[in-house]
């Protein structure tokens, strides 16, 4: 457990909290997307855009707005910090035809958040054959100084990763609390998923305890109004 | 208005055939007169609710028109002229084919029953075929009764919606005579009723000469019941007419005057352990009700461990194991058992034995509902049920004496008659299609003839048949994902196969908790943590609800089924327990009962109090306690809202009694904390009971009161209904259970899904950020409306809360004190007991947080 990871939500923005991956600080963002100050590169894993219409052509009717919601927040983010590269860190489309069914004003919405600045799309399982037509750059996985970016968590010093959408649960005096997070033991980490729509996977699941040695991570939870940094073997 | 029966029929004897009168006397009875009654409404080709008390023999009267009008061969009965039959008087053409229908709330009454009717119909040689068809009834004989239906079948209201979305529900019903609907008191309170009533509404299409029985214990508002039972022609009212049953003997109700000192608070009992257990000891069978179902398990260990006398005692409560409780109810059947603690789970049901004394503890709630529990003492009509109230704390000693002072006068209290809710009819509509293709101006027509939904608008039931079709959303992108879709002449068919099976797997409105498994292994000592090793297997104790298990963390003891046992750990639904050897478990689990207390009772309680004469009929200790408070602060008045203001070891408080029921005041303590927070008072957190809501925090809340910083008039406006509720229903987690269990209803999402046997732990997607999306882009969609009704009158209690604040407008006491009052004290004993200001997530994560720093910075 490092030290950066402990000072979380004292931060005089307390929408975000540190964390520190192989020596480099990023701001874990409430959003769920994590921010590189220097690099001004903001990650977000895990859009599932289009789950809202995946499952209703299986005849679960689900609110067609979640591609909505989620661009929305994304621009949310966006317009906070600004930033020079975007990496959408697989996932973002929920099925391998979503793109087809994003509306022109979704594409729009894409394009809006794309202009001015790089973008980088990383496949994922959901994803794996990316869409040509939607802007930015397609690639499997991007390192950038000690830091690598894939979908899925090999547990290799410095990874940033998604796919397994950590979720974390505390409970006291018979309260509980159940809220999505980022799970990082300081040498790598495994971000929130963004999507609206998109479930969670308790970091206590044996999927994490095969990424992270036994020293033990800490969850990030995604709390109303601030980050916080919880031991992870607290959680369940 | 009905005519109200009882004329006793001139002639008894010419109602019923020969063989009947001769099988009643050789029983040495002789018919009940509204037991006649009904076959003299048979006769009079009329649909008849019957209300009368337990051990009225109201099913047999409910079945009689039946068995005389069957007790004739088919054959005779369609070849021969109408003089030569033996019959209600009405003409019988019968070509064979289902002739009544009998549906009652539980499975396991169904079956009782039908092995009841099997006597008179054998010691009489009736030609009936009588069967049940429940959830567990094999495919095969169900296929069987579609197509060769018995004389008489005994389900459910989710069997009916399930025979009814067949194709052959029109060969299979257009025979029908009769239908009778048990227990309808019980049935009409909750959706289920909605479904049922859309069912009739069906029936009464298919079958229009069918007449309809109800059989209901007694109920406030008759004639609503009675509409329940008939289809409501356009514009106007129409009801079956009602037979009362007299000759009930009243009730002997007591409270337990105890030698013990009154408890302030808690809901246990345990200072009347002793007391209840003598009470069982002199008695033959006593049924002990409790209102939830952890202070049965409290009480029932507790009265385990001081049962010198080895009494047969047993716990019977609706999440223990199925076997484990038909197990007791046999045992009660042969009058094997002294005593049994149980909950709700025995409100229903027939008789069990001979139980001769109720002891109902702590509070009533209503009357109704205690009246219907007291019935369960001596199913013998002339005879007195006997009952002991034992109220567990001061409070409910008040509720207790009004309670008996009501069943003293009779007075009812039951709900009115609900509005059907639009989860319901969606789940219904997607039935009729699965059925047969309809016309949406067709089936609005038939809809509306169900009581319940008499009023429904055009403009609902369209945005109904909308979401049923394609979601109903504003954003028209589902048109081709269609589940029902409109052909050339506009009648709406269902659109494949599969949204049929998809129906036949979801229907029902009992949308379960989640609940666990429990299961009793040996304890692997010491450490917590994940799914490590842990003997897998372990004796079946009984289910859980998820949300319980989910607070607590792994060593934590609590009491279930019987025992005070150790969580251990939880793998996929399996809850891991182990025997533990606290004696005091270190989660209380007092989740609050079902129901709160009734308006009628509330009413009379604020009555009560206002009336110091009347406190004559109280206990000295009680009268004490109300003495002493009305030195010190006040006794509120009748309409009066008394709040009060005092400061305790470095906090200040807010106490208020609108006596509104713990629903209420939960909602009415979320909303006084939000607009504390709003005027800077820095509320900390708050305590809702039955009776009385308190508020604390850090800021003076008598200074700023006395300044007028805090107007109580503002504070208590009903316009916190309006802003500040929305901002909080955006994060309530109840709203989110509420909408969830609208979602299942309506068939939006699928409890089980067709070809997938889905593990619960892997939730494919989550309701509450369906709940959060929808309400973000389309507030005004029909589930999410459905789903505020439903908070109306369900878990926020909406309605009555706004009926308060509107009472108390100009009418607020403060009373500005240095310290608690007695008042108070109940309401204060349960801080920490229940949880604190329930849904602030930053708080909680802040304290693990803390604590972390703590351990880390040593």
């Amino acid at each position: 457990m490092t030290a950066g990871a402990l000072v979380s939500g004292d931060d005089e923005d307390m929408r975000v909290s540190r964390v520190t991956i192989s020596d480099v600080t990023f701001a874990a963002d409430l959003s769920g997307a994590l921010f590189w100050e220097e690099q001004r590169l903001l990650v977000v894993s895990d859009l599932h855009l289009e789950k809202g219409s995946s499952f209703a052509t299986r005849g679960v009717l689900l609110p067609p707005y979640d591609t909505i919601a989620t661009l929305g927040r994304l621009a949310a983010v966006i317009s906070r910090h600004d930033p020079r590269v975007v990496i959408a860190l697989g996932d973002s489309f929920h099925d391998r035809t979503a793109h087809e069914r994003l509306s022109a004003e979704d594409r729009d919405a894409v394009a809006g958040l794309q202009s001015g600045r790089d973008w980088i799309w990383i496949s994922g399982n959901h994803d794996p054959m990316l869409p040509r037509d939607l802007g930015g750059t397609i690639a499997d996985e991007i390192a950038i100084g000690p830091i690598t970016f894939r979908h899925e968590p090999t547990g290799a010093p410095g990874e940033i990763a998604g796919h397994l959408h950590p979720k974390a649960r505390i409970s006291a005096r018979g309260r509980s609390m159940e809220r999505r997070c980022f799970a990082s033991d300081g040498m790598r980490a495994v971000m929130p998923a963004f999507g609206a729509y998109a479930g969670g996977l308790s970091i206590r699941d044996a999927a994490f305890a095969r990424i992270f040695p036994k020293n033990g991570f800490v969850a990030h939870l995604l709390g109303d109004r601030r980050v916080h940094a919880i031991a992870a073997s607290r959680c369940y | 208005m009905p005519p109200r029966i009882l004329k006793i029929p001139a002639e008894p004897a010419t109602l019923l055939p020969d063989r009947f009168n001769a099988w009643f006397a050789a029983r040495g009875w002789s018919p009940r007169a509204h037991q006649l009654a009904l076959l003299e409404k048979a006769r009079e080709d009329a649909s008849a609710l019957l209300i009368a008390p337990t051990g009225a023999g109201k099913t047999l009267a409910g079945f009689l028109p039946t068995l005389v009008e069957l007790s004739t061969p088919a054959v005779e009965r369609n070849a021969g002229s109408k003089q030569s039959l033996v019959s209600t008087g009405r003409s019988v053409q019968r070509a064979g084919g289902l002739h009544t229908l009998y549906i009652s709330p539980l499975k396991a009454l169904a079956v009782d029953i039908a092995r009841n009717l099997e006597r008179p119909i054998a010691e009489m040689g009736l030609p009936i075929k009588v069967e049940t068809r429940t959830g567990d009834t094999p495919v095969s004989r169900r296929q069987r009764q579609r197509r060769y239906p018995p004389d008489v079948l005994l389900t459910t209201p989710e069997q009916l919606a399930l025979l009814l979305s067949s194709h052959d529900a029109p060969f299979l019903f257009s025979s029908l005579k009769r239908i009778v609907l048990d227990e309808l008191h019980a049935l009409v309170t909750s959706k289920r009723g909605d479904l049922l009533s859309l069912g009739l509404a069906r029936l009464w299409r298919l079958a229009p000469q069918m007449r309809a029985i109800g059989l209901s214990a007694t109920v406030a508002e008759p004639d609503q019941l009675a509409r329940f039972l008939v289809p409501q022609p356009e514009g106007r009212e129409a009801a079956a007419d009602i037979v009362i049953a007299g000759g009930a003997a009243p009730p002997l109700v007591e409270m337990l005057d105890t030698r013990e000192r009154l408890p302030w608070a808690g809901h246990s009992a345990r200072h009347a352990l002793p007391e209840i257990y003598e009470l069982i000891k002199a008695n033959k069978t006593t049924l002990v009700f409790v209102n939830t179902r952890s202070q049965a398990e409290m009480l029932f260990q507790n009265l385990w461990s001081m049962n010198d006398d080895g009494l047969a005692i047993a716990l019977h409560h609706g999440s223990l194991d199925v076997a484990q409780r038909r197990k007791v109810e046999d045992a009660m059947s042969a009058g094997r058992l002294r005593g049994v603690v149980c909950t709700s789970s025995l409100d229903l049901g027939v008789d069990w034995g001979d139980v001769d004394l109720v002891v109902n503890i702590g509070a009533p709630k209503g009357s109704s509902r205690l009246m219907q529990r007291i019935g369960r003492a001596n199913h013998r009509l002339e005879e007195a049920s006997r009952a002991v109230l034992v109220p567990a704390n001061r409070f409910e000693v008040l509720e207790c004496r009004v309670a008996i002072d009501a069943i003293a006068e009779n007075a009812q209290d039951t709900p009115p008659l609900r509005t059907g809710a639009l989860d319901v009819l969606a789940q219904h509509v997607l039935g009729c299609a699965c059925g047969a293709p309809f016309f949406s101006d067709e089936l609005y027509s038939e809809v509306g003839t169900a009581a319940p939904y008499a009023d429904l608008s055009r403009k609902d039931f369209d945005d109904v048949v909308d979401f049923v079709a394609s979601g109903g959303y504003a954003l028209k992108t589902y048109e081709r994902f269609a589940r029902i879709k409109q052909d050339k002449e506009g009648r709406w068919r269902v659109a494949n196969p599969k949204v049929r099976q998809s129906y036949r797997m979801n229907v029902g409105t009992i949308v379960e908790d989640d609940m666990l498994k429990v299961r009793l292994v040996r304890s692997r000592g010491g450490g917590s943590g994940s799914t490590g090793v842990i003997a897998r297997g372990g004796r079946l104790l009984g289910e859980i609800e998820e949300a319980f298990i989910e607070g607590l963390t792994p060593g934590d003891t609590f009491v279930f089924s019987g025992e005070v046992v150790r969580y251990e750990t939880l793998v996929e639904d399996q809850v891991y327990v182990s025997r533990a050897h606290d004696k005091d478990p270190k989660v209380p689990s007092y989740m609050g009962g079902k129901f709160p207390l009734s308006t009628y009772l509330a009413e009379r309680v604020r009555r009560l109090l206002d009336d110091g004469r009347a406190w004559g009929g109280l206990p000295e200790q009680v009268r004490d306690w109300l003495s002493q408070q009305k030195d010190v602060s006040r006794v509120p008045a009748v309409r009066e809202l008394l709040v009060e203001s005092f400061p305790r070891a470095n906090k200040h408080y807010l106490v208020c009694y609108p006596f509104e029921g713990r629903l209420a005041h939960q909602t009415l303590g979320m909303l006084l904390t939000r607009r504390l927070e709003r005027a800077r008072a820095r509320p900390l957190g708050f305590v809702a009971n039955e009776y009385a809501v308190a508020i604390w925090g850090l800021g003076d809340l008598s200074f700023m009161i006395r300044e007028g910083r805090i107007d109580l008039n503002a504070l208590f406006d009903p316009d916190m209904l309006g802003d500040d509720l929305e901002a909080w229903l955006a994060e309530s987690a109840l709203m989110k259970r509420t909408f969830r269990n609208c979602a299942i209803i309506s068939g939006l999402i699928a409890r089980r899904h067709t070809g997938e046997e889905k593990s619960r732990r892997q939730v494919l997607f989550s309701t509450d950020l369906v709940y959060d999306v929808l309400r973000k882009h389309q507030a005004d969609h029909v589930l999410l409306r459905t789903a505020r009704a439903d908070a109306a009158t369900g878990l926020l209690d909406l309605r009555r809360l706004g009926d308060m604040l509107a009472r108390i407008q100009g009418r607020i006491t403060h009373r500005e004190l240095d310290r608690v009052s007695p008042l108070a004290v109940p309401v204060m004993l349960e801080i920490g007991r229940e949880s604190v200001y329930g849904e602030a997530a930053d708080e909680l994560l802040a304290e693990a947080a803390d604590e972390l720093v703590k351990e880390a910075m040593g």
